[in-house]
Protein backbone atom coordinates (compact mmCIF):
# COMPACT_ATOMS: atom_id res chain seq x y z
CA UNK A 1 0.00 0.00 0.00
CA UNK A 2 1.31 3.60 -0.92
CA UNK A 3 -0.08 6.16 1.64
CA UNK A 4 1.23 9.83 2.18
CA UNK A 5 1.99 10.91 5.77
CA UNK A 6 2.02 14.48 7.00
CA UNK A 7 4.92 15.48 9.15
CA UNK A 8 4.73 18.23 11.77
CA UNK A 9 6.77 21.16 11.61
CA UNK A 10 9.00 20.18 14.67
CA UNK A 11 10.01 17.01 12.18
CA UNK A 12 10.88 18.70 9.01
CA UNK A 13 14.24 19.17 9.53
CA UNK A 14 14.73 14.99 8.78
CA UNK A 15 12.43 15.67 5.38
CA UNK A 16 14.79 18.22 4.17
CA UNK A 17 11.81 20.71 4.30
CA UNK A 18 8.89 18.09 3.23
CA UNK A 19 5.61 18.32 5.11
CA UNK A 20 4.02 15.39 2.97
CA UNK A 21 6.11 11.99 2.48
CA UNK A 22 4.74 9.16 0.22
CA UNK A 23 5.96 5.87 1.43
CA UNK A 24 4.67 1.86 1.69
CA UNK A 25 3.40 -0.30 4.38
CA UNK A 26 0.77 -2.90 5.33
CA UNK A 27 0.11 -1.28 8.50
CA UNK A 28 0.67 1.76 10.52
CA UNK A 29 4.20 0.48 11.93
CA UNK A 30 5.49 -0.69 9.00
CA UNK A 31 4.54 2.79 7.16
CA UNK A 32 6.22 4.47 10.38
CA UNK A 33 9.49 2.28 9.70
CA UNK A 34 9.36 2.79 6.06
CA UNK A 35 9.56 6.39 6.89
CA UNK A 36 12.59 5.88 8.79
CA UNK A 37 14.19 4.22 6.73
CA UNK A 38 13.87 6.72 3.84
CA UNK A 39 14.65 9.73 6.48
CA UNK A 40 16.56 8.37 9.48
CA UNK A 41 15.94 9.87 12.53
CA UNK A 42 12.34 9.15 12.94
CA UNK A 43 12.08 6.31 14.74
CA UNK A 44 14.32 7.62 17.60
CA UNK A 45 11.60 10.49 17.69
CA UNK A 46 8.72 8.39 17.79
CA UNK A 47 9.09 5.30 19.76
CA UNK A 48 9.62 4.73 22.89
CA UNK A 49 12.79 2.15 24.20
CA UNK A 50 10.05 -0.30 24.32
CA UNK A 51 9.06 0.18 20.39
CA UNK A 52 5.91 1.97 21.44
CA UNK A 53 4.48 5.52 20.10
CA UNK A 54 5.95 7.92 22.87
CA UNK A 55 3.21 9.46 25.11
CA UNK A 56 3.33 12.98 23.44
CA UNK A 57 2.91 11.32 19.68
CA UNK A 58 -0.07 11.32 18.36
CA UNK A 59 -0.53 9.47 14.72
CA UNK A 60 -3.87 9.57 12.59
CA UNK A 61 -5.07 7.31 9.75
CA UNK A 62 -7.16 9.44 8.12
CA UNK A 63 -8.23 11.56 10.60
CA UNK A 64 -8.92 8.76 13.51
CA UNK A 65 -6.66 8.93 16.35
CA UNK A 66 -5.09 5.38 15.62
CA UNK A 67 -5.26 4.71 19.71
CA UNK A 68 -8.77 4.14 18.20
CA UNK A 69 -8.08 1.52 15.47
CA UNK A 70 -5.81 -0.76 16.47
CA UNK A 71 -2.98 1.06 16.91
CA UNK A 72 0.74 0.55 15.20
CA UNK A 73 -0.88 -2.84 13.88
CA UNK A 74 -3.75 -1.40 12.47
CA UNK A 75 -3.68 -1.80 8.19
CA UNK A 76 -3.66 0.84 6.08
CA UNK A 77 -5.22 1.12 2.57
CA UNK A 78 -3.84 2.56 -0.50
CA UNK A 79 -4.11 6.40 -0.91
CA UNK A 80 -4.66 7.26 2.95
CA UNK A 81 -3.37 9.99 4.84
CA UNK A 82 -1.15 9.14 8.26
CA UNK A 83 -0.59 12.25 10.17
CA UNK A 84 1.72 12.47 12.88
CA UNK A 85 0.46 15.25 15.37
CA UNK A 86 2.54 16.92 18.17
CA UNK A 87 -0.39 15.26 21.69
CA UNK A 88 0.43 18.81 23.73
CA UNK A 89 -2.15 21.11 21.94
CA UNK A 90 -5.24 22.44 23.31
CA UNK A 91 -7.69 22.85 26.25
CA UNK B 1 10.90 43.46 32.30
CA UNK B 2 9.77 39.87 32.75
CA UNK B 3 11.59 36.89 34.80
CA UNK B 4 12.06 34.28 32.41
CA UNK B 5 14.33 32.17 31.99
CA UNK B 6 13.56 30.48 29.27
CA UNK B 7 11.07 27.48 28.55
CA UNK B 8 12.14 23.57 28.74
CA UNK B 9 11.04 20.03 27.76
CA UNK B 10 8.81 18.61 31.24
CA UNK B 11 9.74 15.19 29.78
CA UNK B 12 13.39 15.03 28.64
CA UNK B 13 14.53 18.45 30.51
CA UNK B 14 15.87 19.70 27.15
CA UNK B 15 16.39 23.64 26.85
CA UNK B 16 14.78 26.36 24.53
CA UNK B 17 14.48 29.95 24.35
CA UNK B 18 11.57 31.99 24.93
CA UNK B 19 9.92 31.68 21.69
CA UNK B 20 6.69 30.38 20.01
CA UNK B 21 7.28 27.14 20.75
CA UNK B 22 5.10 24.56 22.84
CA UNK B 23 6.58 21.21 22.64
CA UNK B 24 10.30 19.46 22.28
CA UNK B 25 11.80 18.85 18.94
CA UNK B 26 12.96 15.69 20.11
CA UNK B 27 10.61 13.78 22.46
CA UNK B 28 7.54 15.55 21.59
CA UNK B 29 6.84 16.35 25.94
CA UNK B 30 5.61 20.18 26.83
CA UNK B 31 7.62 23.20 27.13
CA UNK B 32 6.86 24.37 30.59
CA UNK B 33 8.46 28.46 30.87
CA UNK B 34 11.06 28.58 33.61
CA UNK B 35 11.59 31.49 36.01
CA UNK B 36 14.41 33.11 38.27
CA UNK B 37 12.73 32.13 41.24
CA UNK B 38 15.53 34.07 43.33
CA UNK B 39 15.33 37.45 41.65
CA UNK B 40 11.59 37.21 41.34
CA UNK B 41 11.91 36.86 45.20
CA UNK B 42 13.93 39.85 45.84
CA UNK B 43 11.59 41.87 43.87
CA UNK B 44 8.00 40.84 44.40
CA UNK B 45 6.10 42.19 47.79
CA UNK B 46 2.59 41.80 48.70
CA UNK B 47 2.62 45.70 48.91
CA UNK B 48 3.63 45.69 45.83
CA UNK B 49 1.54 43.46 44.15
CA UNK B 50 -1.19 45.33 46.39
CA UNK B 51 -0.97 48.34 44.24
CA UNK B 52 -0.92 46.89 41.31
CA UNK B 53 -4.05 46.44 38.85
CA UNK B 54 -6.91 45.03 39.73
CA UNK B 55 -6.49 42.28 37.32
CA UNK B 56 -4.45 39.31 36.65
CA UNK B 57 -0.94 41.86 35.63
CA UNK B 58 -1.02 42.24 39.56
CA UNK B 59 1.08 39.27 39.48
CA UNK B 60 3.09 40.29 36.30
CA UNK B 61 6.35 39.43 38.18
CA UNK B 62 5.40 35.88 38.39
CA UNK B 63 3.86 35.80 34.62
CA UNK B 64 5.95 34.92 31.36
CA UNK B 65 5.25 38.47 29.80
CA UNK B 66 6.28 41.46 30.91
CA UNK B 67 4.44 44.65 28.96
CA UNK B 68 3.41 48.14 30.72
CA UNK B 69 0.11 48.17 28.06
CA UNK B 70 -0.53 44.69 27.97
CA UNK B 71 -3.82 43.51 25.29
CA UNK B 72 -6.03 43.56 28.62
CA UNK B 73 -10.25 43.75 28.88
CA UNK B 74 -9.78 43.94 33.07
CA UNK B 75 -9.32 39.93 33.37
CA UNK B 76 -9.03 38.52 36.84
CA UNK B 77 -9.56 39.35 40.54
CA UNK B 78 -12.80 38.14 40.83
CA UNK B 79 -14.33 37.86 43.50
CA UNK B 80 -13.96 34.83 46.09
CA UNK B 81 -16.95 34.23 47.86
CA UNK B 82 -17.81 33.25 50.84
CA UNK B 83 -20.35 29.94 50.01
CA UNK B 84 -21.81 29.51 53.81
CA UNK B 85 -25.46 28.32 52.27
CA UNK B 86 -23.84 25.84 50.34
CA UNK B 87 -21.54 24.69 52.52
CA UNK B 88 -24.81 24.26 54.73
CA UNK B 89 -26.33 22.21 52.47
CA UNK B 90 -22.96 19.88 51.60
CA UNK B 91 -22.61 19.63 55.18
CA UNK B 92 -18.87 21.55 54.71
CA UNK B 93 -17.55 24.00 57.05
CA UNK B 94 -15.33 27.46 55.30
CA UNK B 95 -16.28 27.11 51.73
CA UNK B 96 -14.99 29.68 49.14
CA UNK B 97 -16.27 29.70 45.37
CA UNK B 98 -13.90 31.61 42.78
CA UNK B 99 -16.64 33.54 40.82
CA UNK B 100 -14.64 33.41 37.46
CA UNK B 101 -18.04 33.99 35.71
CA UNK B 102 -17.27 37.70 36.11
CA UNK B 103 -14.71 38.04 34.44
CA UNK B 104 -15.16 40.31 30.38
CA UNK B 105 -15.94 37.46 28.24
CA UNK B 106 -17.16 35.54 31.05
CA UNK B 107 -15.31 32.65 31.72
CA UNK B 108 -11.60 31.61 32.85
CA UNK B 109 -10.51 32.03 29.32
CA UNK B 110 -9.81 35.36 29.57
CA UNK B 111 -6.62 35.21 31.97
CA UNK B 112 -5.03 32.44 29.94
CA UNK B 113 -5.59 34.82 26.52
CA UNK B 114 -4.68 37.92 28.01
CA UNK B 115 -0.91 36.38 28.88
CA UNK B 116 -1.49 34.80 25.28
CA UNK B 117 -1.96 37.72 22.90
CA UNK B 118 0.30 39.98 25.32
CA UNK B 119 3.28 37.78 24.50
CA UNK B 120 2.22 36.89 20.97
CA UNK B 121 2.34 40.53 20.12
CA UNK B 122 5.84 40.91 21.93
CA UNK B 123 6.78 38.25 19.26
CA UNK B 124 5.86 40.11 16.46
CA UNK B 125 2.08 37.98 15.25
CA UNK B 126 -0.44 39.75 13.39
CA UNK B 127 -3.15 37.08 13.83
CA UNK B 128 -4.64 35.04 16.64
CA UNK B 129 -6.19 31.71 16.38
CA UNK B 130 -7.18 28.93 18.46
CA UNK B 131 -9.18 25.55 18.36
CA UNK B 132 -11.94 26.19 21.39
CA UNK B 133 -14.93 24.52 22.69
CA UNK B 134 -16.58 28.36 22.87
CA UNK B 135 -15.21 29.58 25.97
CA UNK B 136 -11.67 30.33 24.74
CA UNK B 137 -13.26 31.14 21.04
CA UNK B 138 -15.22 34.15 22.83
CA UNK B 139 -11.67 35.35 24.39
CA UNK B 140 -9.42 35.42 21.95
CA UNK B 141 -11.96 36.60 19.46
CA UNK B 142 -12.38 39.91 21.65
CA UNK B 143 -8.47 40.52 22.94
CA UNK B 144 -8.16 40.26 19.29
CA UNK B 145 -10.48 43.16 18.63
CA UNK B 146 -9.11 44.55 21.69
CA UNK B 147 -5.20 44.80 20.46
CA UNK B 148 -6.39 45.23 16.71
CA UNK B 149 -5.08 41.55 15.93
CA UNK B 150 -7.09 39.83 13.21
CA UNK B 151 -8.80 36.50 15.07
CA UNK B 152 -9.47 32.95 13.16
CA UNK B 153 -11.22 30.42 15.77
CA UNK B 154 -11.87 27.21 15.26
CA UNK B 155 -15.13 25.26 16.81
CA UNK B 156 -17.53 22.04 16.57
CA UNK B 157 -19.97 23.03 14.74
CA UNK B 158 -22.19 21.90 17.46
CA UNK B 159 -21.46 24.24 20.08
CA UNK B 160 -23.97 26.33 22.05
CA UNK B 161 -25.58 29.22 20.14
CA UNK B 162 -24.60 31.81 22.40
CA UNK B 163 -20.99 30.98 22.21
CA UNK B 164 -21.28 30.90 18.58
CA UNK B 165 -23.20 34.51 19.05
CA UNK B 166 -20.56 35.77 21.14
CA UNK B 167 -17.58 35.04 19.13
CA UNK B 168 -18.63 35.98 15.72
CA UNK B 169 -19.79 39.58 17.13
CA UNK B 170 -16.11 40.77 17.86
CA UNK B 171 -15.37 40.95 13.87
CA UNK B 172 -12.87 37.74 13.70
CA UNK B 173 -13.38 34.98 11.47
CA UNK B 174 -14.91 31.61 12.88
CA UNK B 175 -14.72 28.14 11.39
CA UNK B 176 -17.42 25.81 12.31
CA UNK B 177 -15.75 22.35 11.63
CA UNK B 178 -17.76 19.14 11.50
CA UNK B 179 -16.67 17.16 14.81
CA UNK B 180 -16.35 17.05 18.41
CA UNK B 181 -13.67 19.23 20.04
CA UNK B 182 -10.65 16.68 19.35
CA UNK B 183 -11.13 16.74 15.48
CA UNK B 184 -10.83 20.38 15.90
CA UNK B 185 -7.60 20.41 17.92
CA UNK B 186 -5.91 17.93 15.75
CA UNK B 187 -6.89 20.11 12.56
CA UNK B 188 -5.16 23.33 14.79
CA UNK B 189 -2.45 21.22 15.52
CA UNK B 190 -1.82 20.65 12.14
CA UNK B 191 -2.66 23.80 10.73
CA UNK B 192 0.37 25.50 13.18
CA UNK B 193 2.72 23.75 10.84
CA UNK B 194 1.36 25.01 8.37
CA UNK B 195 0.64 28.90 9.36
CA UNK B 196 3.65 29.53 11.15
CA UNK B 197 2.60 33.34 10.61
CA UNK B 198 -0.11 32.90 13.51
CA UNK B 199 0.07 32.86 16.97
CA UNK B 200 -2.58 29.26 18.09
CA UNK B 201 -3.23 30.40 21.30
CA UNK B 202 -3.19 26.81 22.62
CA UNK B 203 -0.78 25.42 20.72
CA UNK B 204 2.70 27.53 19.58
CA UNK B 205 1.85 29.70 22.11
CA UNK B 206 0.53 26.99 24.72
CA UNK B 207 3.70 27.50 26.87
CA UNK B 208 2.90 31.17 27.63
CA UNK B 209 -1.19 30.45 27.55
CA UNK B 210 -1.37 28.17 30.22
CA UNK B 211 0.89 30.13 32.77
CA UNK B 212 -2.21 32.41 32.60
CA UNK B 213 -4.44 29.81 34.99
CA UNK B 214 -1.56 30.37 38.02
CA UNK B 215 -3.25 33.94 38.71
CA UNK B 216 -6.13 31.87 40.15
CA UNK B 217 -4.25 30.89 42.49
CA UNK B 218 -2.38 33.71 43.21
CA UNK B 219 -5.67 35.93 43.99
CA UNK B 220 -7.10 32.79 45.85
CA UNK B 221 -4.13 33.44 48.50
CA UNK B 222 -4.47 36.71 48.15
CA UNK B 223 -8.02 36.83 49.33
CA UNK B 224 -7.46 34.61 51.82
CA UNK B 225 -5.27 37.68 53.78
CA UNK B 226 -2.13 35.46 51.72
CA UNK B 227 -3.23 32.23 53.14
CA UNK B 228 -3.57 28.90 50.97
CA UNK B 229 -6.56 27.19 51.43
CA UNK B 230 -6.47 23.05 52.08
CA UNK B 231 -8.30 21.85 49.10
CA UNK B 232 -9.07 23.46 46.23
CA UNK B 233 -11.46 21.61 43.52
CA UNK B 234 -11.06 22.24 39.87
CA UNK B 235 -12.55 21.30 37.18
CA UNK B 236 -10.56 19.33 34.53
CA UNK B 237 -11.07 19.70 30.60
CA UNK B 238 -7.50 19.72 29.10
CA UNK B 239 -5.99 19.43 32.93
CA UNK B 240 -3.77 22.44 32.20
CA UNK B 241 -6.13 25.12 34.15
CA UNK B 242 -5.04 22.36 37.29
CA UNK B 243 -1.90 21.85 37.00
CA UNK B 244 -1.28 25.90 36.70
CA UNK B 245 -3.01 26.06 40.07
CA UNK B 246 -1.11 23.86 41.67
CA UNK B 247 2.32 25.46 40.21
CA UNK B 248 0.30 29.00 41.37
CA UNK B 249 0.08 27.51 44.53
CA UNK B 250 4.16 26.71 44.62
CA UNK B 251 5.52 29.69 43.53
CA UNK B 252 3.89 31.66 46.28
CA UNK B 253 5.78 29.44 48.60
CA UNK B 254 8.80 29.91 46.64
CA UNK B 255 9.26 33.64 46.44
CA UNK B 256 8.13 34.16 50.00
CA UNK B 257 4.46 35.69 49.41
CA UNK B 258 3.63 32.78 51.69
CA UNK B 259 4.28 32.79 55.74
CA UNK B 260 4.78 28.66 55.01
CA UNK B 261 5.41 26.39 51.81
CA UNK B 262 1.62 25.97 50.97
CA UNK B 263 -0.15 22.67 51.40
CA UNK B 264 -2.98 22.47 48.64
CA UNK B 265 -5.43 19.13 48.10
CA UNK B 266 -6.34 19.23 44.59
CA UNK B 267 -9.19 17.62 43.53
CA UNK B 268 -10.48 17.03 39.96
CA UNK B 269 -14.32 17.34 38.26
CA UNK B 270 -15.32 15.94 35.41
CA UNK B 271 -18.39 14.90 33.53
CA UNK B 272 -19.49 11.28 33.39
CA UNK B 273 -19.90 11.53 29.57
CA UNK B 274 -15.79 12.84 29.34
CA UNK B 275 -13.81 11.28 32.24
CA UNK B 276 -10.42 10.01 31.25
CA UNK B 277 -9.33 11.31 33.88
CA UNK B 278 -11.16 10.31 36.99
CA UNK B 279 -11.08 6.76 34.96
CA UNK B 280 -7.53 6.47 35.36
CA UNK B 281 -7.86 8.02 38.88
CA UNK B 282 -10.32 5.64 39.84
CA UNK B 283 -8.12 2.89 38.37
CA UNK B 284 -5.00 3.80 39.66
CA UNK B 285 -3.46 3.45 36.77
CA UNK B 286 -0.96 6.58 34.81
CA UNK B 287 -2.28 5.78 31.13
CA UNK B 288 -5.11 8.02 30.42
CA UNK B 289 -7.29 5.94 27.63
CA UNK B 290 -8.82 8.33 25.09
CA UNK B 291 -12.63 8.36 25.06
CA UNK B 292 -15.45 10.41 22.62
CA UNK B 293 -17.38 12.76 24.80
CA UNK B 294 -20.80 12.94 25.35
CA UNK B 295 -21.96 15.25 27.43
CA UNK B 296 -23.75 18.52 28.34
CA UNK B 297 -20.93 20.17 29.47
CA UNK B 298 -19.22 20.79 26.29
CA UNK B 299 -16.45 23.36 27.33
CA UNK B 300 -14.65 19.98 29.32
CA UNK B 301 -15.68 17.62 26.38
CA UNK B 302 -12.38 17.15 25.71
CA UNK B 303 -11.64 12.88 25.08
CA UNK B 304 -8.06 13.61 24.54
CA UNK B 305 -6.48 16.14 27.06
CA UNK B 306 -3.51 17.10 26.68
CA UNK B 307 -2.50 17.73 30.42
CA UNK B 308 -4.03 14.71 31.41
CA UNK B 309 -1.40 12.78 32.95
CA UNK B 310 0.07 16.00 34.97
CA UNK B 311 -3.24 16.96 36.27
CA UNK B 312 -3.30 13.17 37.60
CA UNK B 313 -0.01 13.54 38.80
CA UNK B 314 -0.51 16.96 40.60
CA UNK B 315 -3.91 14.89 42.23
CA UNK B 316 -2.32 12.29 43.40
CA UNK B 317 0.68 13.84 45.18
CA UNK B 318 -1.08 16.37 46.70
CA UNK B 319 -4.05 13.94 48.48
CA UNK B 320 -6.72 14.93 46.16
CA UNK B 321 -9.29 13.10 44.28
CA UNK B 322 -10.65 12.68 40.81
CA UNK B 323 -14.51 12.02 40.01
CA UNK B 324 -17.02 12.51 37.48
CA UNK B 325 -20.90 13.44 37.47
CA UNK B 326 -23.74 12.53 35.50
CA UNK B 327 -25.38 15.24 33.60
CA UNK B 328 -28.52 15.57 35.63
CA UNK B 329 -25.84 15.95 38.47
CA UNK B 330 -24.09 18.69 35.99
CA UNK B 331 -28.09 20.49 35.99
CA UNK B 332 -28.62 20.15 39.43
CA UNK B 333 -24.61 21.71 40.54
CA UNK B 334 -25.73 24.32 38.56
CA UNK B 335 -29.23 25.29 40.39
CA UNK B 336 -27.44 24.47 43.85
CA UNK B 337 -25.11 27.43 43.32
CA UNK B 338 -27.49 29.43 41.77
CA UNK B 339 -30.11 29.03 44.62
CA UNK B 340 -27.84 29.00 47.59
CA UNK B 341 -25.48 31.59 46.39
CA UNK B 342 -26.71 34.03 43.60
CA UNK B 343 -24.10 32.55 41.33
CA UNK B 344 -25.06 31.13 37.83
CA UNK B 345 -22.68 29.13 36.19
CA UNK B 346 -21.75 27.17 32.77
CA UNK B 347 -22.55 23.31 32.78
CA UNK B 348 -18.47 23.32 33.66
CA UNK B 349 -19.73 24.76 37.04
CA UNK B 350 -21.86 22.36 37.41
CA UNK B 351 -19.49 19.51 36.93
CA UNK B 352 -17.39 21.37 39.73
CA UNK B 353 -19.91 21.71 42.30
CA UNK B 354 -21.62 18.29 41.76
CA UNK B 355 -18.35 17.00 41.95
CA UNK B 356 -18.01 18.88 45.28
CA UNK B 357 -21.09 16.96 46.72
CA UNK B 358 -19.88 13.88 45.54
CA UNK B 359 -16.62 14.22 47.37
CA UNK B 360 -18.09 15.81 50.44
CA UNK B 361 -19.99 12.69 50.49
CA UNK B 362 -17.42 10.68 50.33
CA UNK B 363 -16.06 12.35 53.12
CA UNK B 364 -12.93 13.50 50.90
CA UNK B 365 -13.56 16.88 50.82
CA UNK B 366 -13.52 17.51 54.88
CA UNK B 367 -15.76 19.83 57.03
CA UNK B 368 -12.83 20.83 58.95
CA UNK B 369 -10.94 22.05 55.63
CA UNK B 370 -10.55 25.28 54.33
CA UNK B 371 -12.22 24.91 50.89
CA UNK B 372 -12.13 26.63 47.51
CA UNK B 373 -14.34 25.55 44.00
CA UNK B 374 -13.20 27.24 41.03
CA UNK B 375 -16.39 28.29 39.02
CA UNK B 376 -15.03 29.05 35.74
CA UNK B 377 -17.48 30.49 33.53
CA UNK B 378 -21.26 31.76 33.20
CA UNK B 379 -24.36 30.25 33.16
CA UNK B 380 -25.56 32.49 30.17
CA UNK B 381 -23.40 30.58 27.84
CA UNK B 382 -25.02 27.30 27.92
CA UNK B 383 -28.84 28.59 28.70
CA UNK B 384 -30.23 25.64 26.63
CA UNK B 385 -29.02 22.95 29.06
CA UNK B 386 -31.38 24.35 31.06
CA UNK B 387 -33.84 24.73 28.39
CA UNK B 388 -36.93 22.75 29.46
CA UNK B 389 -36.19 22.55 33.27
CA UNK B 390 -36.40 26.38 33.89
CA UNK B 391 -39.65 28.56 33.08
CA UNK B 392 -41.51 31.09 35.18
CA UNK B 393 -43.55 29.62 37.89
CA UNK B 394 -47.19 31.01 35.71
CA UNK B 395 -48.19 33.00 33.24
CA UNK B 396 -50.99 35.26 33.33
CA UNK B 397 -52.90 37.99 32.09
CA UNK B 398 -51.88 41.65 33.49
CA UNK B 399 -54.93 41.98 36.33
CA UNK B 400 -54.38 41.81 39.66
CA UNK B 401 -57.08 38.84 40.48
CA UNK B 402 -54.75 36.84 37.72
CA UNK B 403 -51.85 37.43 40.19
CA UNK B 404 -53.43 36.41 43.36
CA UNK B 405 -55.13 33.51 42.06
CA UNK B 406 -51.65 32.13 40.71
CA UNK B 407 -49.85 32.95 43.19
CA UNK B 408 -52.20 31.58 45.59
CA UNK B 409 -51.51 28.22 44.09
CA UNK B 410 -47.82 28.81 44.30
CA UNK B 411 -48.17 29.71 48.06
CA UNK B 412 -46.00 27.60 49.79
CA UNK B 413 -43.36 30.24 51.37
CA UNK B 414 -40.32 28.70 53.31
CA UNK B 415 -39.87 30.62 57.21
CA UNK B 416 -37.44 32.97 55.94
CA UNK B 417 -40.24 34.26 53.50
CA UNK B 418 -38.96 32.74 49.53
CA UNK B 419 -40.25 30.15 47.88
CA UNK B 420 -38.95 26.71 47.99
CA UNK B 421 -37.75 25.92 44.69
CA UNK B 422 -38.96 22.01 44.86
CA UNK B 423 -42.50 23.23 45.85
CA UNK B 424 -42.66 25.84 43.16
CA UNK B 425 -41.55 22.72 40.67
CA UNK B 426 -44.06 20.82 42.06
CA UNK B 427 -46.98 23.32 41.41
CA UNK B 428 -45.70 24.25 38.19
CA UNK B 429 -45.55 20.69 37.10
CA UNK B 430 -49.02 20.36 38.67
CA UNK B 431 -50.62 23.93 37.52
CA UNK B 432 -49.70 22.11 33.71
Amino acid sequence: MRISIRVPAQLRTLTGGAGEVAVDGSTVGEALKALDAAHPGFAGRLFDDAGQLRRFVNVFLADEDVRFLDGLNTLVTDGQTLSIVPAVAGG
Amino acid sequence: MDFVTGLRCRECGRAYPAEALHVCDYCFGPLEVTYDYERIGATVTRERIASGPRTIWRYGDLLPVADANPVDLGAGFTPLVRADRLAAELGLGELWIKDDTVNPTGSFKDRVVSVALTKARQLGFKVAACASTGNLANSVAAHAARAGMDSVVLVPSDLETAKITMTTVYGGRVIAVEGNYDDVNRLCAELASERPSWAFVNVNVRTYYAEGSKTLAFEVAEQLGWQAPDHVVVPIGSGSQLTKVAKGFDELGRVGLLDEAPSVRISGAQAEGCSPVATAFAEGTDAIRPVKPSTIAKSLAIGNPADGWYALDVIRKSGGSCASVTDDEILEGIRLLARTEGIFAETAGGVTIATLAKLAAQGVVRSDERVVAMVTGHGLKTVEALSGTAGPSATITPTLDAFDEAFDRLEEFDSTGGPTTANLSVQVARSN
